[in-house]
């Protein structure tokens, strides 16, 4: 048994895929490929794999992860290139790494995630300039989400915007379980439509490992 | 019209905001997307419901595999959108697109509907008006795509007979390349469209209503169907293979969940046993199977290409395949520690099925489904299935002894003669039924009673029948509901009012072409969807027309009438309906006809067709 993490791009042929669909997409991925996936134990076994941290319908990410439990010993080159073969459209693999079987889950441990905003060309640029330096300076914005109230600004770790050539938003927001920034909500706070934007994950930060699971391996 | 790339923007701010919006924006696995520039004909398959109903279509599998697989042509698809893409495509005039290219419909050679039952022809219309065509095939000019249309509901083209140009009637998996080819090749000589249509007409099974005019009789039936031209045959006889092709084995894989996510492989089509109420059962004859190896070979294939974690062995009567217990013991073998769900359905209601269902048993698993339809002999003797009591208990004890905690039984309502004693014999046996599983499993076991109601159909025995009245089948079913739906035991039911739609537009001439047209210009549309499905259209929409439902549905009709679809041969003889109708009435059962040929008219007319594979005689199979 092995514990292989993958780090993925997910494309625009997928941004309309949501997480679980995206589950039934890698699942099916690993049958076409006949890696041997492990299996929960019950009446409904489930195939053992997490994924890091959901990505909002309509954005593409350079950052997905997903980790998986397999019953082969083949090495993470030989599994790499079976999984590449019969990968959907719209999923880039990048790296196979081994983490420790009894290491946390993935998407316990996600800290933050990066957001590349790229704005269109026919945007009127002065206005964002302003609310970004409003949104920064705030100290609390509550906002409404499914009825509930709840402050988005201690959500931003970091907001900046560039007026270049196409104009671009650079967002750092908490991707921790019960604090999650969504980039679509700080679009809305900054007066632009998530519907004619492209939106980009760059990054995910993650927590660091214990040592006692890192040395464990 | 908007072109691909602006399709495409558009999209971008529109499907944010839709429900589910992976149904259309395409790039599946197993999708073929070919270049549109190199590639001189275009055909478009549509299914007319939405994504997650149509992806799983096999009927649509096979021909856009088939189709791709013509290095001339290239096939994509399209669905018709939900209720909130439709608006937001009329709103931003986005014309109903392909999945693969993003291209609209208009743009295509030909437009290909399937229509495997009647309740979806409202979207059909739905369906060509958002791609922006006209409604009607007279109204269409040399600039517009040929629209065509085949599958089981089209056995009885007349009621969609104004919006089709022409239907293929029978399997499509020669007939298709022949329309094909005839129309690449009117492409090339610039032919205009009706002459195109003359040269499809001249294809065997294909069928062009507008070369057809129909008289009728005072009392509303049909006087005549003749041909316009004596070029054109009085008859047009169905489409079959005489040898089933390799089945498909790349199956679109959609990447949102939709109703069944699974291979289906037919091991067999066809089917013996001949049931008076089955439509499937008369117009799919000869039976004719796949090997075992080949059905073997093509789960292992599609496997591999699609990754899919279920498979179906799918026929009309799985006991029946010959070497079904090769096949089963087979697959269980080969497949067995992979966590995948085999299901095998349509068995005959016997202790060896059991049998059959325990060697296909995954780690997961599902109940066990069997149809005895009806809970009297008399009513069994009817229909021509007969079944004893005794039977379904024993088989029944097997399964809840086996593993199983769950039943579901379908029976039918509403068969000629009934009464209201064959309806409490249906609520009795299921309470037997249960009463033997908590015998054996205690209060674990349950019972799901599907009942349904009878729908006379179109080239089966029961077709002169009339359907039952609303009153009467309210009755039978609150009579099941009051006994059928205590703990542990669960029934559904089907709408009346949907029946009577169902029953008319099957039974139903061309006069029904502006009921149609008028039920969906007044909203109309999904009516195979319970939350959707407006009745009060439909019964205006025939009262404007001048045309009481009566005469499709409760009408029993004369077996000396001219039916609407008997220009349309399925290669039995109505001889045989006939005399098996008369059979029914009397209460006379007739045996499987592998145990002795009842010439139905299948051999003789079909026979020409059947052995142009192979040039030997066909014969159906036997008995063994």
């Amino acid at each position: 048994m092995q514990r292989v993490r993958i780090h993925y791009f997910k494309g625009e042929a997928l941004q309309y895929i949501g997480n679980l669909d995206l589950h039934k997409v890698w699942e099916r991925t690993f049958r076409r490929a006949r890696v041997p996936l492990a299996y929960s134990q019950g009446f409904h076994p489930q195939p053992r794999m997490h994924q890091a941290c959901p990505l909002p319908l309509g954005f593409t990410s350079q950052v997905e992860l997903l980790d998986f439990w397999c019953d082969s010993e083949e090495s993470l080159a030989e599994l790499q290139s079976k999984l590449e073969k019969s990968v959907q459209p719209g999923i880039e693999i990048q790296t196979l790494t081994n983490v420790p079987l009894k290491s946390p889950p993935l998407q316990t441990i996600v800290e933050s995630a990066v957001y590349y905003v790229t704005l269109p060309e026919d945007c009127d640029l002065d206005p964002i300039q302003e609310k970004v330096n409003q949104l920064n300076r705030l100290e609390i914005c509550m906002r409404d989400r499914r009825g509930k109230q709840y402050d988005l600004r201690p959500l931003i770790k970091e907001l900046t915007f560039s007026a270049g050539q196409p104009a671009t938003i650079y967002m750092r927001l908490m991707a921790m379980p019960g604090a999650t920034g969504r980039p679509e909500e700080v679009l809305e706070e900054l007066g632009i439509s998530p519907f004619v934007v492209d939106v980009v994950r760059t990054e995910l930060t993650l927590l660091p490992v214990p040592e006692e699971v890192e040395n464990n391996v | 019209m908007l072109n691909r790339i602006e399709i495409k923007k558009k999209l971008k701010a529109i499907l944010p905001t839709v429900v589910k919006p992976g149904r259309y924006f395409g790039g599946e696995f197993n999708h073929v997307v070919k270049n549109w520039d190199e590639i001189g004909l275009r055909m478009a398959l549509v299914f007319p419901d939405i994504y997650d109903i149509g992806v799983p279509n096999l009927g649509i599998s096979i021909l856009y595999e088939t189709i791709n697989e013509r290095p001339d042509t290239l096939c994509e698809r399209a669905y018709v959108p939900w209720l909130d893409m439709e608006e937001a495509m009329r709103e931003n005039s986005l014309p109903l697109y392909t999945l693969e290219s993003c291209t609209p419909l208009a743009e295509f050679d030909v437009i290909g509907f399937t229509l495997p039952y009647e309740t979806l022809y409202t979207n059909v219309l739905n369906a060509i008006d958002l791609a922006g065509l006209p409604l009607r095939s007279t109204d269409r000019n040399d600039s517009h795509p040929i629209i065509i249309a085949g599958g089981h509901a089209a056995y009885n083209p007349e009621p969609m007979s104004a919006f089709i140009d022409a239907f293929v009637i029978g399997e499509g998996e020669e007939a298709i390349h022949d329309v094909l080819d005839c129309i690449k090749s009117a492409k090339t000589e610039n032919l205009s469209r009706l002459q195109t249509l003359e040269q499809l007409q001249a294809i065997p099974g294909i069928y062009v209503p507008a070369f057809y005019d129909v008289t009728y009789n005072k009392n509303g039936s049909v006087q005549s169907v003749d041909p316009t031209s004596p070029k054109f045959p009085k008859k047009i006889v169905k489409r079959v293979v005489g040898i089933l092709p390799d089945p498909p084995t790349h199956f679109i894989v959609p990447s949102i969940d939709v109703v069944h996510n699974r291979i289906a492989v037919e091991i067999m089509r066809g089917c013996t046993r001949g049931c008076r109420f089955c439509h499937a059962g008369m117009v799919n004859r000869p039976v004719r199977e796949r090997s075992v190896e080949q059905i073997v070979n093509a789960i292992e294939e599609s496997m591999k290409n699609t990754g899919y974690e279920e498979i179906a062995l799918l026929s009309l009567s799985s006991s029946d395949y010959t070497q079904i217990e090769e096949l089963v013991s087979t697959i269980s073998e080969k497949f067995a520690g992979r966590n995948l769900v085999i299901s095998l359905p349509s068995l005959r209601i016997e202790t060896f099925a059991v049998g059959l269902m325990e060697k296909l048993k995954g780690v997961r698993q599902g109940g066990f489904t069997l149809a005895p339809e009806a809970a009297t002999d008399r009513m069994r003797n009817l229909i021509n299935k007969p079944i004893q009591a005794e039977q379904l208990l024993e088989t029944a004890r097997q399964i809840y002894s086996r593993g199983w905690n769950s039943i579901k039984l379908y029976f039918m309502i509403g068969h000629p003669f009934e009464t209201m004693e064959d309806v409490q014999a249906i609520a009795d046996l299921c309470k037997q039924v249960i009463k033997e599983g908590r015998k054996i499993i205690g209060n674990k076991a349950s019972l799901h009673t599907g009942v349904s109601t009878f729908v006379p159909k179109s080239h089966t025995p029961f077709q002169w029948t009339a359907l039952d009245s609303i009153p009467n089948v309210l009755d039978k079913q609150n009579l099941l509901k009051d006994q059928l739906r205590t703990p542990g035991m669960k029934m559904t039911w089907s709408n009346p009012r949907e029946t009577i739609l169902e029953a008319t537009l099957s039974r139903g001439d061309r006069r029904l072409s502006n009921v149609i047209e008028d039920a969906w210009r007044h909203g109309a549309k999904f009516d195979a969807w319970m939350d959707q499905f407006n009745y009060n259209l439909w019964i205006d929409a025939l009262e404007g027309a001048g045309l009481p439902p009566e005469i499709y549905t409760s009408r029993e009709r004369e077996i000396s009438e001219v039916l609407p679809w008997d220009h349309i041969s399925t290669g039995i003889s109505r001889k045989y309906l006939e005399r098996e109708y008369k059979k029914a009435l009397a209460g006379e059962t007739t045996e499987d006809c592998r145990d002795q040929c009842l010439a139905c008219g299948i051999i003789p007319t079909l026979t020409d067709q059947l052995k142009e594979k192979d040039g030997v005689n066909w014969v159906c199979l036997e008995a063994s």
